[in-house]
């Protein structure tokens, strides 16, 4: 049987199938793109996230300052002093409300970005250990990601971030966190400490789903026979986990923190709209539409104007997070 | 980098011991997942394979020969036993003495699409031997492994592409790519055709005897095809139920097999010659389950000749003839 192997080999060489797209990126690109949805919401979002990063350049307006007797200016009115425009006119006490709207759209992203940011890596890590090592200590994180659960969250959410703002020492923020979130969201320390601190309260409650998709991936990855192979070449479990179950698994987890991001915007609001967020003078979408509430009758475009762009990203986050899962599963011929 | 070794010139030397292996995977049941029943899925095997040799491993499905292989290699922890790897005790390896181990024995696995990470580029799966181990700097290991691909018959310009553009028989050459590129010395070939086309089986074993002799490498191949293990091994091992039955040279087994279960596989082989008539040996019954074998001789429920001893007390493996060792009373 032994054929010249040489010129076999030659002919195999050539029968590779040739395909367009290469990467799996790129297939995931173009099936994202037919989903016209999620591409208008992209859009919306590309477009809130570039104001509110240029915000400092875009907002007439300091975002604190008060114009003694101007209150409630209507849209478009021209400010006599500096003959700049009031946009979206003032609120209750003066202020220009176009350059709070951005300059809270700023803070209110940031803080969904981050928790998102730190509630994924926390679900990654938790549900990768739970799943890999299982036994005992997946039994015990498992139990404990149910107990967390089986608790409601906005009460607790309100009564752990009263009790963080009212104690600053409680829990100590390295001062380069505080540095680079000051930076990212244009906030003096104080006010930064605070954001840091509903990021943390926020993140740390909503973990537990991504923990368990994660622990479910890796579950079945667990199984899987690269695994196996990777193991027989002398690899370790760290290495195995991160270039081969981590990988794989991103697809849900992805699609989950962009249905997340939609999640933090509202619980954000919710949050500083009841009064435990971020506080006033520093806008958030939340305490914005919170401030203006009292006036919903009388001057109902107020509590609107921050209403809408959290409608508008929570929508968007989740027409994305939609796309995400359509382009990512494989069994979905689009 | 170690270079390819050449053929040594006496191939008798034991490269690998098994003694008395044994694999029993717990069945597990109710609320508290005790312990209801033991899978027998190897029971006691002893072998050796020789430098240089091509060991066949032939059973039905189910019968533990990847039980075999994966214990031996400790991908599955034995339950007792032990393997021993060029004067080395496997079984007794723990951590960095392990993975160096790994370099010396390698895998090739049945479904060649699933034994590669869909999201990792080929180059990258063959080259995670030599990443894991951290050999030479990161251009020589790159190097190395457009070389070991060019060995398997593909292009430079495959490396960069992911598992789903090839076929069949190219994701299986990378698998053996992958396994070749630590330089091992043993490699387990777990069922590396029975996935694929008839056309592209030969293809594959041939690709493996050419890297055989260039490497001087040691198999142990796995398989239920009993043309393909009597085309590649030396010497093959017929197991059933989680024992071996008979283990002799491959001419000795396909012309003169003893055990009535080899005799009976033997005469299922398909002979590609319409005038040929030759006496079919039939086996009543199915395969017993290894949750609960039969006493005595495992095969005796389904065994023609079996005699009245046969189901009360289990025969011993020995060495009937020069190099040719069974299980059964009746020899």
């Amino acid at each position: 049987m032994a054929i010249n192997t040489k010129n076999q080999i030659a002919e195999l060489s050539g029968d590779a199938i040739t395909l367009e797209e290469r990467t799996p990126f790129q297939i995931v690109m173009r099936r994202f793109r037919r989903h016209k949805l999620a591409m208008a919401a992209l859009v919306v979002i590309s477009v809130i996230l570039i104001i509110t990063i240029l915000a400092p350049y875009i907002a007439p307006f300091d975002v604190q300052e008060i114009r003694v007797g101007d209150y409630f200016v209507p849209f478009g009115a021209v400010d006599e002093e500096t003959g700049r425009i009031h946009y979206l006119g003032t609120d209750n006490i003066g202020r220009d409300y176009f350059s709070r709207l951005i300059f809270a759209g700023r803070i209110s992203l940031a803080v969904a970005f981050l928790s998102v940011i730190i509630s994924e890596t926390i679900g990654i890590v938790v549900g990768s250990t739970s799943g890999f090592y299982g036994k005992w200590l997946d039994a015990v994180l498992m139990r404990f990601v149910e107990f967390m659960l089986t608790i409601p969250s906005l009460p607790l959410l309100l009564i752990i971030s009263s009790m963080l703002l009212a104690n600053e020492a409680l829990i100590p923020i390295p001062p380069v966190v505080l540095n680079v979130v000051g930076k990212i969201m244009l906030l003096g320390p104080r006010d930064t400490r605070s954001a840091v601190l509903i990021v943390l309260v926020l993140s740390g409650l909503g973990w537990m789903g991504s923990a368990q998709l994660m622990r479910g991936m890796i579950l079945s990855l667990r199984e899987q026979t690269f695994v196996e192979a990777s193991r027989s070449l002398g690899a370790s479990n760290i290495w195995i986990i991160l270039r081969h179950m981590i990988p794989n698994a991103m697809a849900p987890i992805i699609v989950s923190a962009s249905l997340g991001l939609a999640g933090y915007v509202v619980a954000e609001a919710a949050l500083a709209f009841l009064g435990f967020g971020i506080q006033d003078p520093v806008p958030t979408w939340g305490n914005m539409l919170s401030g203006t509430q009292t006036y919903m009758f009388d001057r109902p475009w107020l509590p609107l104007v921050p209403g809408l762009p959290i409608f508008i990203c929570s929508l968007s986050f989740n027409y994305i997070g939609d796309g995400l899962r359509d382009a990512l599963d494989p069994r979905l011929k689009l | 980098m170690s270079k390819p070794v050449t053929r040594k010139e006496s191939p008798k030397r034991d490269l690998v011991i098994v003694k008395n292996l044994v694999k029993y995977f717990p069945v597990r049941a109710g609320l508290l997942q005790r312990v209801t029943a033991w899978v027998q899925a190897v029971d006691d095997i002893s072998f050796t394979i020789r430098e240089g040799e091509t060991f066949g491993l032939v059973g039905e499905s189910g019968c533990g020969k990847t039980t075999i292989g994966r214990t031996m290699l400790r991908l599955i922890e034995p339950t007792s036993g032990s393997v021993t790897f060029d004067g080395q005790e496997v079984f007794a390896l723990r951590g960095r003495e392990m993975k160096e181990m790994r370099r010396n024995m390698q895998v090739i696995f049945q479904d060649p699409y699933a034994s590669l990470d869909p999201r990792m580029p080929i180059g990258e799966s063959v080259m995670e031997g030599l990443n894991v181990h951290g050999i030479g700097t990161p251009r020589e290991r790159y190097e190395n492994m457009l070389e070991i691909l060019k060995k398997v018959g593909l292009e430079d310009y495959h490396a960069r592409r992911y598992p789903h553009e090839f076929s069949g028989g190219q994701r299986q050459r990378i698998g053996i790519a992958r396994a070749l590129a630590l330089f091992p010395k043993f490699i387990v070939c777990d069922e590396p055709v029975s996935a694929l086309d008839v056309s592209i089986q030969s293809q594959v074993l041939n690709i493996l005897k050419d890297l055989q002799s260039e490497f001087g490498l040691t198999y142990m191949f796995i398989a239920h095809n009993l043309s393909v293990v009597e085309h590649i091994s030396d010497r093959v091992g017929v197991m059933y139920v989680g024992k071996m039955v008979e283990l002799t040279g491959r001419e000795e087994l396909y012309e003169n097999p003893l055990h009535p279960y080899s005799k009976a596989l033997m005469s299922a082989i398909p002979i590609a010659d319409p005038t040929v008539k030759r006496e079919r040996t039939l086996l009543k019954g199915d395969v017993p389950s290894p949750l609960n074998p039969p006493k005595g001789c495992r095969f005796h429920p389904r065994c023609p000749v079996a005699i009245d001893k046969c189901s009360l007390e289990e025969p011993l493996f020995k060495e009937v003839k020069a190099d040719h060792w069974v299980a059964c009373w009746l020899q």
